[in-house]
């Protein structure tokens, strides 16, 4: 078996390289779309998961679009003439464009092209990132951006640094800059036992939307979404030949779910569960 | 109530008090009554009743005897009485708390024998279950009274044997019941009986003078045939106590007559699909008249409502084990078409339309009736929640695009069996199964022979040469063999068509038509998601065919990766677009029986399995024997990004190329839809809205976990009432063979990642 490690989704989008981009180009590694209803942001959405990320998250189900060479190379205007097969479904159910990954804001440049043009077609857009890139982020690109699914994967720099191997100040730094320039953020916070579930430290993620502010008080925070871990990324280690470093961690319970959510409704979030 | 009661409040009350509009008092024109008389409704659902204790007490009457039903196959049967309209005495369930009553037999569940169609499905369905056929019934039926099915086999050809043989060509009504008739039954309540019978004594005699062609001579035969039901149809009323030769006076008495009228015709006929039509919004005008009058509240108004969908819940019919394999779980397609908005841009939403999905609630989630909705993003929004909430807690509702229908068929139209749209009353169908385009594409490649039996089925092509399939060759050697598959399979239908309405004519089903009606021949393809990504392969990938010791094409190797369909993507849905296309060219070619129009659809029910069984291996990777997709799903697991893209590849399907519908077969986890009740409400009603705006056309929604269904196959006894959708049609789970469970379980469950 000479079969390569990653069967390489299929786009339906003619990759650069087998035909030839417009001279200077802006050039974006894609990993694979998908269009998903309830996750990644409100509605139905056509979702483009960007390839590569420098953060090795110990929960992260998608190991495959860690690396951007696992990507494919693609233009905006391919990337936007895919998007539009889809517009009409999209703009009649509700819903919108998600950019994912991967880290998006890797590639800031292409992602801030695509979003300028998904915004010019009217769509609702959706940034999905763990914000340690934040920095890359230009004003035109926030400007673009209706909600940003901001991952607070924990308020501990330590534990931060444990579950991602990097820090978490980017982080805060970038959800403080989306605070005062007043974009609409939706918190997401991985619920995992025996790594994030310590008390202080979910009540310190608790405590940064809060200081966010709901949409309610005049914040910009208009939900957590607490995920509780699971164990569906375990195959694709095994494809990509990785270990899998939560081999022994169970997914939370139902209560414990609960007992998280209590921190932030304390503190008059609007939150959910899964 | 007795019957001399209710006499007496039938003459006592003008029928028609209170009704506005005069198009309809002058000939019988339903649709122009609803239009004059429903009041739309775009409320929520909080106005709706839960169920009387006299309901659950009927409902739990019957839930005992289910699980005997279950285990035996049948609860019970009469063999020795032919049904007939007036054949058996009357039956009651719990006769003292009864609201609607009319049973098939003299008792529930109790099946009836149904010989017209032919006697070899009644004798094969009787010794299935242990039942010894009656030798007196038998030899009628084999001697002296010739069946639909003897006619059709003597005048098949040796070209239609072979393909049905095959299984090129399966599923034919050739053996039973054509069905998919669906009886204006509305007009016996609008218009009383005596009413309907002197309309087509009027008729018949307008061609007495005529000369007695062939044409006019089954006119008047028929129209005989027709008045002589309708006369049956009174009579079974009355041994019930009911008078029905004047219109019904009560919202009771119109589902009542209604009733009698459907019961009249799933006496006579084991049609395979024994469809209602669209009957909420009518029923509403009444049920709102006796709420105006104070005859009703909403608790009773809801029970007549329950009782009556009782009733459609236990139509049975006697049908062979080789029949439920095609068709399994036992449907009969009692088909109630809701929603939908009026030509006048009204929805045809009333608080009837809630009060029918209500049952799915008071009596627990149900295959039956075969709930459709016509969906189109310009419903309430009261109405679009409740159905979507309704999906989520029961996958028992499937959706139909009324933006797709009314334009072609108008504002009253209904759908027959899964997809099948008609004009209620003005239209019929020759309903036609369908053909399997998968084997026919591996037939184009190994010459007209089939690839298991070796047997030159198809006409004769010179044998492939080369390591590698060519599309270009491929495509026009599948081109020559659609033709000659086109030309058998019309002839197929129009000889099993002559035969029923000669043997088997629909006598009570087609007094309940306009006497002059459109008729459509509906073809069908299945297998049209393997033939695509087959094409596909052969086009964008490099497939090499294996060849075994008789020369034949076996298998396929398949190098480098290929666009599949059910992606949203042109290079290969564009193929599955241009064969629905290009069958139905090739059908149009061949006159139909009775200048019928011909329609195709993309529909396969359950039928997957068995085509799937019997084809070999295919171009796409399929393995020989894997069962197809569902209608015109995609290949389980191929498409790879989610369930939108999925139905946007269906939704390319050119539905003026399919007008007999295009099935699709959705199962998404609950988590899948969203987090909590409201935003999975939200998300499917956006979903819904977004499939019809880009032209989909029918979706069945399963919003269930894969657990769920494991767990129901390890413990059916935990599941009595489990219902999930399959291609057009829901059925128990715990019904289905253990294979077709298997093959439900392994299609793509969307959830959210």
């Amino acid at each position: 078996m000479n079969e390569p490690a990653i069967q390489r989704p299929d786009l339906g989008i003619t990759p650069v390289g087998t035909h030839p981009a417009p001279h200077g180009a802006l050039l974006g590694s894609v990993h694979s779309w998908d269009v998903v209803t309830a996750a990644d942001g409100p509605g139905t959405r056509f979702v483009t998961f960007f390839a590569g990320c420098h953060l090795r998250c110990l929960y992260c189900h998608n190991p495959d679009t860690w690396e951007g060479r696992n990507g494919q190379h693609v233009t905006v205007d391919d990337l936007v003439a895919k998007m539009l097969t889809f517009k009409a479904f999209i703009s009649a159910s509700g819903g919108g464009v998600t950019v994912s990954g991967g880290e998006p804001l890797l590639q800031s440049h292409f992602v801030e092209a695509y979003l300028r043009r998904c915004k010019q077609q009217g769509m609702h857009t959706a940034l999905d990132t763990s914000g340690f890139l934040g920095a890359h982020a230009t004003e035109q690109l926030l400007d673009d951006t209706d909600l940003v699914l901001l991952d607070v994967k924990s308020s501990d720099p330590a534990t931060y640094r444990k579950v991602t191997g990097v820090a978490l100040h980017p982080t805060i730094v970038f959800g403080d800059r989306l605070a005062e320039r007043g974009n609409r953020m939706r918190i997401r916070f991985v619920l995992v036992p025996g790594l994030t579930d310590d008390p202080a430290n979910i009540a310190g993620v608790a405590d940064l939307a809060a200081r966010w502010g709901s949409v309610e008080r005049g914040g910009v925070v208009d939900q957590v979404d607490i995920l509780g871990y699971h164990r569906l990324g375990v195959a694709k280690y095994e494809e990509l030949g990785l270990r899998y470093p939560l081999a022994d961690t169970e997914p939370p319970t139902a209560e414990q779910l609960a007992a998280a959510a209590a921190y932030f409704t304390d503190r008059e979030l609007r939150v959910t569960t899964s | 109530m007795s019957a001399s009661v209710l006499g007496a409040t039938a003459t006592s009350r003008d029928p028609w008090r209170g009704f506005a509009g005069d198009a309809w008092r002058a000939g019988v024109a339903v649709r122009d009554f609803i239009q004059a008389n429903y009041q739309p409704y775009t409320g929520d659902a909080a106005f709706l009743a839960g169920p009387t204790d006299r309901t659950r007490g009927i409902w739990a009457k019957l839930s005992a005897m289910f699980p005997a039903e279950r285990e035996r196959g049948i609860y019970d049967v009469d063999a020795v009485t032919p049904s007939t309209i007036t054949s058996h005495r009357p039956g009651y369930i719990d006769e003292a708390a009864e609201l609607i009553v009319g049973l098939q037999t003299d008792a529930p569940l109790r099946r009836a024998i149904i010989a017209n169609g032919g006697w070899r499905m009644v004798e094969g369905g009787l010794k299935a279950y242990g039942y010894a056929p009656d030798p007196a019934v038998a030899e009628i039926f084999t001697k002296y009274r010739k069946t639909h099915n003897a006619g059709v086999f003597d005048a098949y050809t040796p070209d239609i044997l072979a393909a049905r043989k095959s299984h090129l060509i399966t599923g034919l009504p050739d053996a039973y019941g054509r069905g998919r008739i669906i009886g204006d039954y509305r007009r016996v309540a609008l218009y009383g009986v005596d009413a309907l019978i002197a309309a087509k004594q009027a008729d018949k005699d307008a061609c007495a003078v005529a000369p007695m062609s062939e044409d006019t001579i089954r006119r008047r035969e028929e129209l005989s045939e027709q008045i002589r039901a309708l006369d049956e149809l009174k009579q079974m009323a009355a041994s019930y106590g009911y008078d029905i030769s004047a219109p019904a006076t009560t919202g009771r008495e119109a589902i009542q007559w209604l009733y009698f009228a459907y019961l009249a015709a799933v006496k006579e006929q084991n049609g395979a699909a024994m469809s209602l039509g669209r009957t909420s919004t009518f029923v509403d005008i009444y049920l709102q008249r006796d709420l105006a009058e104070g005859r009703l509240t909403e608790e009773q108004a809801q029970e007549l409502v329950d009782d009556f969908v009782i009733k459609l819940r236990i139509v049975r019919f006697l049908r062979t084990p080789e029949y439920d394999e095609l068709f399994s779980g036992d449907p009969t397609w009692v088909t109630e078409s809701i929603g939908g908005i009026g030509a006048d841009g009204r929805p045809l939403v009333t608080r009837t339309s809630f009060r029918y999905l209500q049952t799915l609630y008071n009596l627990g989630p149900a295959p039956e009736p075969n709930l459709t909705v016509f969906w189109s993003p310009r419903l309430p929004q009261g109405f679009k929640d409740f159905c979507a909430r309704v999906s989520i807690d029961t996958s028992a509702i499937q959706y139909e695009s009324d933006e797709l229908m009314r334009p072609r068929f108008g504002d009253d139209t209904a759908i027959a069996c899964c997809v099948s749209a008609m004009a209620v009353g003005k239209q019929m169908q020759f309903f036609g199964a369908r053909v399997n385009l998968a084997k026919t594409l591996l037939y184009a490649i190994n010459g007209g022979r089939d690839e298991n039996s070796g047997a030159q089925v198809g006409p004769a092509l010179p044998p492939l040469t080369g390591d590698v399939l060519d599309y270009e060759t491929v495509v026009r050697r599948f081109d020559t063999m659609m033709e000659w598959l086109a030309a058998t399979y019309v002839n197929a239908l129009n000889i099993i068509h002559y035969m029923h309405d000669r043997y088997a004519y629909e006598r009570i089903e087609m007094a309940l038509h306009d006497t002059d009606v459109l008729r459509t021949l509906a073809c069908g393809i299945a297998g049209l998601s393997v033939a695509a990504d087959s094409l596909s392969a052969i086009k964008h990938a490099t497939v090499r065919p294996v060849r075994d010791e008789r020369g034949l094409v076996v298998d396929y190797t398949i190098e480098g990766g290929f666009p599949a369909y059910g992606n949203n993507d042109d290079r290969v849905d564009a193929i599955a677009v241009a064969l629905v296309e290009s069958f139905m060219a090739k059908i149009r070619k061949h006159p139909a029986y009775r200048d019928a129009v011909h329609t195709q659809s993309v529909l396969t029910i359950t039928s997957n399995v068995v085509y799937g069984k019997h084809t070999g291996n295919t171009p796409d990777g399929r393995r020989a024997g894997q069962p197809f997709a569902p209608g015109a799903n995609p290949m389980n697991g191929r498409d790879s990004h989610g369930m939108v893209a999925a139905a946007l590849s269906v939704a390319k399907l050119p539905y003026e190329h399919a007008l007999d519908g295009i099935s699709l077969t959705t199962t998404v986890t609950p988590n899948g839809l969203g987090n909590g009740r409201d935003e999975q409400v939200r998300n499917l009603v956006g979903v819904l809205d977004g499939y019809t705006a880009t032209g989909g056309f029918h979706m069945n929604v399963n919003v269930l976990d894969r657990a769920t269904l494991e767990d129901a196959m390890a413990h059916p006894e935990n599941y009595p009432q489990l219902t999930i959708r399959v291609s057009g049609y829901a059925v128990n789970f715990v019904r289905l063979t253990r294979e077709q469970q298997a093959d439900v379980i392994s299609r793509t469950f969307h959830g959210a990642l």
